[in-house]
């Protein structure tokens, strides 16, 4: 199990390596800079603050400094905003990402699993049909108009909470639920297409004719099984909603991470757009690697083949 | 069942935090206002501020020598005085005894030197981009240039600045600039304490109303009065709160619910439908203003056929202005037949009523006329595929109301192509276009801010418009002190410009559109369409 986890990692810091580079390339062939603007700086000027920077070296040169720095966990400076450096802009703008992230995990992990099931063992019945018609419905519509219409509703039209910004906790309400629509409905979906195969699977009837209350096989045998669909997708997602939606960050004046993802691609601020790059790839292999890790304790059929790759 | 869902319901508010109260913002007696900056300043350095969202932050912060009326006058600010020597050239300015920064040390004239020198200097981290606000300061451009500049100055003593004792500054120019004393009132000219640090709130030290209380990167900036501003009592704010709110229907909804106090320009933007909606009403919240920017279409002088004066002319008749701001952008521009906006001064009044616009006439016939007679003389029988390039936003709704005009009245096509910002601005620059999409706002209050753009080594003449007498009409409003001589140096340019060879195609003077609570009393939207919120008083 070591090799298999020491595996894994390795194969990390290859793809993290990779795709630094890449992004590095992709980023410098796109045409402008970070100080093209409409009112253009004289020439002299650009070319001392290029020059600055380092941009004037040859691309493989800027290439070697940017990576050696990298190894150092320098990220660098911001080009657009140059009294910030790009780890302090993303710590900061991280933790309310996170935050508003967090909340919405735990708010779809809970309402989509019990959806999910109850839609299971009602199957074909009101409740399962009510709700797969709101997960078809939390699917399909995308979330800046839910967003959108949830603010109009409950903070313009009946003013409950607040419009934007995130300073008392009821203010988390909103954004949370803007984040969490689809996940819900897409973990509903998943858990009563999985629970309706293993409802009806051999070892669910042995359980039934052992006698055992119907509350115990649903939760001890049907949910463990149940939920392993969950956890594959619960890793990706989790990298998704932690790193920030640009669109529900925008709506609700959010101070999160998701904005800069577009931002700094439109302002070529260099720098920004690798830490980012680098950031969010870190996050998402981190998720993934922790999903591999909770399905060894989640299906014990996985430790066992571990076994055999060991041997 | 159902009782199971509400439970599951209201676990998901428990989650969320239902323990808090949740009231609506209070506003009771307080005098808060509250405004939108859209997105983060980019640097609150004086030297680095470049934008306008650090601009109008800076403006409470900050006081320069001078400063700027409601009505676009000059009045003192940290200097209570100044002589001017005959030929325009020196500038004596004598500061206030009782000028403080907000940490309470005395502002004194070394703290004007030490901050243009500062942005001056090419060995500055990172170099400052607006250095070139101060070259019109003796010896500036010369010491702040040092690559490949044979004349470079590397001694900072020699640049046209002096502190000739604590209260006297002295300033020496390249030229006589009568609009210096705008100029002076600019950011780029704010004077800055030695060593302070830009970064955070902690750190921030200025000398203007008010000082910074808290700046959450990304989402606020709050700014409280300071109190060792020298004219403190002229203050009635007692809180300054800027978010940053990307979303423009946000930006609405909050206003409309009361956490905005100010909506729209010239940081925040006010959605079209809404804006249709009071414009409709009459609504008294809502202020148009001009704000001196020009709105243009670009023509490459460079490229066949647009290298023909009369091909030009002919698509600038050819188009009907009044059409395209009352129908497409409807928010209150106005039709432009000029370079030189609206809101800029002349000699005693506005330019623009000094110099009319009247260059060109739209006249659909006159226009075909031209175009056939300019395409024979290109050796062309008709009109090739050409693109007309703009970026995202409002632009491309323009891009078609014209391309349609051109199409009905003239019979041609024109390409439409939206290109994403940064490859917009390097294809302009770089003179890669046939027709592009552009615009002008005044950096100060004078003709010359459009006028000089376009002189044949202008670092921001992106049509390839070379042309002899243009640039000696622009040297010789250089060269002197008296307005009127300026003023008519500029308006003949201005006809060479337009008049003569339509080098570019003036579509509107740019408006600006706010909705402002009537509660909220004394602000200054300047010529430019700057706010000044120092003064603002809260009358509920």
């Amino acid at each position: 199990m070591v090799r298999y986890l020491g595996g894994k990692l390795i194969n990390i810091v290859f793809s993290l390596l990779i795709l630094a580079t890449a992004t590095f390339f992709l980023m410098k062939a796109v045409p402008g800079d970070p100080f093209t603007q409409e009112k253009a700086i004289p020439p002299e000027i650009k070319a001392q603050i290029m020059a600055h920077y380092g941009f004037d070296k040859p691309l493989g040169e800027q290439y070697l400094n940017y990576m050696k720095k990298l190894f150092q966990f320098d990220l660098g400076i911001s080009m657009k905003s140059s009294d910030r450096s790009v780890s302090s802009i993303i710590a900061q703008s991280f933790g309310t990402s996170a935050k508003v992230g967090a909340m919405a995990i735990v708010v779809s992990v809970i309402i989509g699993i019990y959806l999910g099931m109850m839609a299971a063992l009602r199957h074909r019945k009101f409740i399962d049909n009510g709700a797969m018609f709101l997960a078809v419905i939390g699917i399909s519509v995308p979330n800046f108009v839910i967003g959108s219409m949830i603010q109009y509703f409950l903070a313009v039209k009946f003013p409950i909470f607040h419009v934007a910004g995130l300073e008392s906790p009821m203010d988390y309400v909103l954004p949370t639920i803007a984040l969490s629509t689809l996940p819900i409905a897409f973990i509903a979906r998943l858990t009563r297409s999985t629970m309706l195969e293993v409802l009806t699977s051999d070892y669910i009837r042995t359980a039934k004719a052992k006698g055992l209350t119907p509350r115990a096989i649903l939760w001890q045998h049907g949910l463990r099984n149940g939920i392993l669909p969950v956890v594959t997708y619960l890793g990706p997602m989790t990298a998704n909603i932690i790193t920030g939606s640009v669109v529900v960050e925008q709506i609700f004046g959010l101070p999160g991470l998701g904005a800069y993802f577009v931002e700094s691609v439109t302002n070529r601020d260099y720098t920004l757009i690798m830490g980012i790059t680098i950031f969010y790839a870190v996050i998402l292999m981190a998720a993934r690697f922790v999903t591999d890790v909770l399905y060894i304790f989640v299906d014990p059929r996985i430790k066992l083949s571990g076994g055999v790759v060991k041997s | 069942m159902k009782k199971k869902m509400l439970l599951m319901a209201s676990l998901m508010l428990v989650l969320t935090g239902v323990l808090s109260a949740c009231g609506k913002s209070g506003s009771g007696d307080d005098q808060t206002f509250r405004m939108n900056l859209t997105s983060e300043p980019p640097s609150l350095d004086v030297a680095q501020a470049q934008d306008q969202v650090s601009f109008t932050v800076l403006n409470g912060l900050f006081e320069g020598l001078t400063r700027m009326d409601d009505k676009g006058n000059i009045v003192p600010g940290v200097a209570e005085k100044w002589d001017i020597s005959e030929d325009g050239k020196t500038y004596t300015f004598h500061l206030r005894d009782n000028a403080k920064w907000s940490n309470g040390q005395p502002v004194k004239a070394g703290d004007f030197e030490y901050s243009w020198k500062r942005t001056l200097d090419p060995k500055l981290n990172p170099p400052a981009p607006y250095a070139y606000q101060l070259y019109y300061i003796k010896n500036a451009q010369n010491y702040n240039i040092e690559q490949d500049n044979p004349d470079h100055i590397s001694d900072p003593s020699q640049v046209g600045v002096k502190a000739l004792d604590d209260k006297t500054l002295e300033v020496q120019l390249e030229n006589p600039t009568p609009y210096f004393l705008n100029i002076a009132a600019f950011f780029t000219a704010y004077p800055v304490l030695k060593d302070t640090q830009f970064a955070e709130a902690k750190d921030y030290v200025g000398n203007g109303p008010f000082k910074m209380k808290s700046w959450k990167h990304g989402d606020s900036i709050e700014l409280v009065p300071n109190e060792n501003y020298w004219d403190k009592d002229a203050i009635k704010l007692t809180d300054v709160k800027f978010l940053m709110i990307k979303d423009p229907n946000t930006e609405f909804n909050m206003y409309k619910t009361g956490q905005l106090d100010w909506a729209g320009a010239p940081t925040g933007s006010i959605p079209p439908a809404q804006l249709d909606k009071y414009k409709a009403d009459k609504s008294p919240e809502l202020s148009i203003k001009g704000i001196a920017s020009t709105y243009y279409y670009n023509f490459n002088n460079t490229k066949k056929p647009f290298d023909n004066a009369k091909v030009r002319r002919a698509l600038s008749m050819a188009i009907n202005r009044q059409d395209i701001v009352d129908k497409v952008t409807k928010a209150g521009q106005v039709p432009a037949y000029g370079f030189v906006s609206t809101g800029i001064h002349g000699v005693n009044g506005e330019f623009r009523d000094e110099v009319k616009d009247d260059y060109f006439k739209e006249d659909v016939t006159e226009a075909k006329k031209l175009l056939a007679e300019g395409l024979a003389e290109e050796g062309m029988t008709k009109m090739p595929a050409f693109s007309l390039s703009f970026n995202e936003g409002l632009h491309k709704t323009v891009a078609e109301a014209i391309a349609n005009m051109w199409k009905e009245n003239l019979g041609i096509d024109a390409k439409l192509e939206l290109q994403e910002w940064k490859v917009f601005l390097k294809n302009r620059q770089s003179l890669n276009y046939d027709v592009a999409r552009a615009g002008w706002g005044a950096d100060y209050n004078d003709p010359m801010t459009f006028i000089d753009m376009f002189t044949s080594k202008g670092g921001n003449n992106d049509i390839g418009f070379k042309n002899a007498d243009y640039d000696a009409l622009v040297k010789e409003a250089y060269s002197t002190n008296d307005q009127q001589k300026r003023v008519d140096a500029m308006a003949k340019a201005e006809k060479i410009l337009i008049g003569d060879n339509t080098a570019l195609m003036p579509i509107y003077y740019y408006s600006s559109t706010q909705l402002i609570k009537p509660y909220v009393k004394n602000y200054v939207v300047d010529y430019s369409g700057n706010i000044d919120y120092t003064h603002i008083t809260i009358e509920k």
